[in-house]
């Protein structure tokens, strides 16, 4: 089967050791994690990993579904690229002296919408979001210039559907709490 | 209000109490010292069996919780205890086997520092638990067992490896024990799908020729009446995998055999021939299926599971029916029309008379040469009480003990699946004559698998502990002999193994045993050993190249069977 980009987004309870019990069903299979992100979601309590990898699509869902199935995660899903909206952020570190001999930088910025946050006599520090080919291509514009340190965050994801899966499996957990109370 | 402050370590038994724990298999040792110091105060209410070795005590509780349907407990202290617990806590994983085990862990000040006799319990735990967490704080203990005790017997059973540092057993706590029956990420018992259950039902309905597959989900939802009444009303003959067996008893007239790469030819033939294909608490191993791209390709599957990940992982489902299997075949029943398959249930019987020709009656019944391990167990199972419980352990032994043993009531085989552990069954025999002890346990084992644990040997002598162990004693590690036989061109690579006397051995620990050398010996042996009231080690030499047949060779076709060394099916 052809292997392409997923993107695997994991809701989880905050709790200790979840990165590793994720990682581990990625190594299993040989998975090769792209990028990753965790941070809070828009649920209180809840941290939300969102991870790239390489796969066909019949492993990838199996390995979503033996993620779900460890206890302290809520949910999880994988998407392909035209089912979420995303973002990553790229900052490159190049040499001053070399942007200043050069007169293309101004355009190289504006084309780019890449942003400028530090110059100093040593170093200019420039940022872009965007996806990973608009990152990786002013990364190669801006090697004449000596990029001494570049750095690509892990994606950022949301998704485009109108179903908010974790907030009805929430629900329903909810209310299945609350029958056992009776 | 104020409440008394106790110890964690008192706060710890005094959970186990409320979960009913009455019976821990463990080894004390420096991390878990203030716990053990409490349990004296409570042996009264809580029995300790001290095991020789902590893997004892893992593959102990595995048989107890296995006949019992209770969580099995171990208590152990940290570092190498925690490390020898990891052949039984991944063994209970893959069979699916409620089991709590506690480790000492070392001071939580002192965590990641190399200290004495640490090692990071929950990083080494987590692939093969279901639940995997460290107390540092005496405050969560109560906490921190409940939800153990739900996950590891809740939805698919598993085991929980809880790491319990010494500052949280020796600092104190109020305690208020709250069972749990609540987690919000975790959803063992999904609601019934109406629709998932008439797709099932319209398929068995319109099915000429379906086959069941029965699997431990059957045993561990106690659905073996529903299973029973499915079978019966649709008229469908089942399989049961090696974990499935005695889920139905071995004399029904719908139950053909076991699945299998040593299973009976009739499920595994018609497993290509049915037209409908059941799964119910069943994972599709590949010792069940061989090759999965000659596998059932010409039938619908229906697969009936409690745990979502099983679906479509090996086998294509055409219909999947999420839940736990008494509540999933309750629905279905009622849905499915009575039925008659009369020609079709009727095709198993060349099966079966090929294989009692080919197989079974050299092998149960031969007319002369060397001991045959068939011949045994089948005397065995013949001399004991209808409800004994088969104990096996890995190889040879346990596929015979499997093929020729019957089973009259459900939890009546305690086996090593998933793992294949050697060395699993004279702990789990223990714990399985704990767990039932009004039931006769007979333990088959290889030369090879009794000398793995022998030294449980030591907790037999001092519980008392009434098994019957069986050596089935070629004097070779007979399963990898037999694949050197049949794919390695006869070179036996270290599987001659020169054996000790083991009835010398068992004589030491105080266990009655004999010898059994010559057919003529056989009965009168084993009815010594039944009517023996303790212990005790039948030790029985038997052919030394005996072999299991038939047998499906590993990755190949469900029909490709060989019937012996030169015959195929």
């Amino acid at each position: 089967m052809k292997s392409i980009l997923y993107t695997v987004t994991v809701y989880t309870e905050n709790q200790v050791g979840l990165l590793n019990q994720i990682s581990i069903i990625f190594g299993r299979r040989r998975l090769n994690i792209e990028s990753l992100s965790v941070s809070a979601s828009a649920i209180e309590g809840i941290h939300k990993f969102i991870i790239t990898t390489n796969s066909d699509r019949d492993t990838i869902e199996k390995v979503v579904q033996q993620i779900e199935k460890r206890i302290d995660v809520i949910r999880a899903f994988f998407y392909t690229e035209d089912e979420i909206f995303y973002q990553e952020v790229a900052l490159y570190k190049v040499a001053t002296e070399k942007l200043l001999d050069d007169s293309g930088i101004e355009e190289l910025v504006r084309r780019h919408n890449a942003r400028i946050l530090e110059v100093n006599r040593t170093y200019t520090v420039i940022e872009k979001s965007g996806h990973t080919e608009e990152t990786q291509q002013l990364f190669e514009e801006l090697s004449k210039f000596e990029v001494m340190q570049f750095v690509r965050s892990g994606r950022v994801a949301i998704t485009k559907s109108t179903v908010e899966h974790v907030s009805l499996f929430l629900e329903a957990q909810e209310s299945r709490r609350l029958s056992t109370q009776e | 209000m104020t409440t008394d402050k106790i110890t964690g370590s008192e706060a710890l038994i005094r959970s186990l109490l409320e979960e009913n724990v009455k019976l821990i298999y463990g080894y004390p040792g420096g991390a878990i010292m203030p716990v053990f110091d409490c349990m004296h105060n409570y042996r009264d209410r809580l029995k300790h069996v001290l095991v020789r070795h902590e893997q004892g005590a893992t593959h102990a509780a595995q048989g107890y919780a296995r006949v019992s349907g209770e969580t099995g407990v171990v208590l152990v202290t940290s570092g190498p205890a925690a490390t020898n617990i990891i052949t039984g806590v991944a063994d209970a994983m893959v069979d699916s086997t409620p089991m709590v085990v506690i480790t000492g862990q070392i001071n939580s000040s002192l965590l990641g520092t190399d200290a004495f006799q640490e090692t990071d319990v929950v990083g080494i735990t987590q692939p093969v638990t279901k639940w995997s967490y460290q107390i540092r704080r005496t405050e969560d203990i109560a906490w921190a067992v409940a939800r153990a005790f739900y996950i590891a017997r809740s939805g698919r059973p598993g085991p929980v490896v809880l790491d319990f540092t010494k500052d949280a057993q020796v600092g104190t706590t109020e305690f208020h024990y709250q069972k749990c029956n609540f987690i919000r990420s975790y959803n063992p018992y999904p609601k019934v799908n109406e629709k998932e259950i008439d797709d099932a039902a319209a398929l068995i309905n319109q099915s000429k020729k379906p086959l069941l597959l029965i699997g431990q989900g059957v045993i561990l939802s106690h659905a073996e009446n529903e299973v029973l009444q499915l079978m019966e009303k649709a008229d469908i003959p089942a399989g049961c995998t090696l974990l499935g067996l005695s889920a139905i008893p071995t004399a029904h007239r719908l139950y053909k055999g076991m699945l299998g790469m040593h299973g009976n030819i009739g499920p595994n033939i018609k497993t290509n021939e049915c037209d409908l294909l059941i799964a119910v608490g069943m994972r599709f191993d590949d010792r069940v299926t061989g090759g999965l791209d000659t596998y059932a390709k010409q039938a619908k599957v229906i697969h009936f599971d409690i745990d979502p990940s099983e679906f479509n992982k090996n086998v294509h489902a055409d219909v999947t029916v999420l839940g736990d299997a008494k509540a999933t075949l309750l629905a279905l029943i009622d849905k499915v029309n009575n039925n008659k398959h009369t020609d079709w249930i009727s095709e198993f019987e060349i099966c079966e008379k090929t294989e009692f020709e080919k197989v079974v009656r050299p092998e149960v019944y031969p007319e002369g040469g060397p001991l045959k391990m068939g011949e045994v167990v089948r005397k065995v199972s013949e001399a004991a009480e209808d409800n004994t419980i088969l104990v096996t352990d890995v190889g040879q032994n346990q596929m015979m003990g499997a093929r020729y043993f019957n089973y009259t009531c459900p939890r009546s085989i305690v086996t090593s699946g998933g793992l294949g552990t050697m060395g699993f069954g004279l702990p789990a025999a223990i714990g399985a004559k704990m767990g039932a002890p009004d039931r006769t346990v007979c333990f088959f084992t290889g030369d090879g698998g009794i000398q793995m644990t022998i030294q449980e040997l030591g907790t037999v002598m001092q519980t008392g502990v009434d098994i019957k162990i069986i050596i089935l004693n070629n004097n070779f590690l007979g399963m990898v002999r037999q694949w050197q036989e049949l794919f390695f061109k006869q070179r036996y690579s270290e599987t001659y193994m020169l054996n000790p006397d083991f009835t010398a051995i068992a004589a030491a620990y105080g266990i009655k045993g004999r010898n059994v050398t010559d057919r003529s010996q056989l009965d009168e042996a084993i009815a010594e050993m039944m009517a023996h009231k303790g212990a005790y080690l039948l030790n029985v030499a038997v052919e030394e190249k005996g072999m299991v047949f038939p047998m499906i060779p590993a990755g190949g076709c469900v029909t490709d069977i060989l019937l012996n060394s030169t015959e195929k099916y």
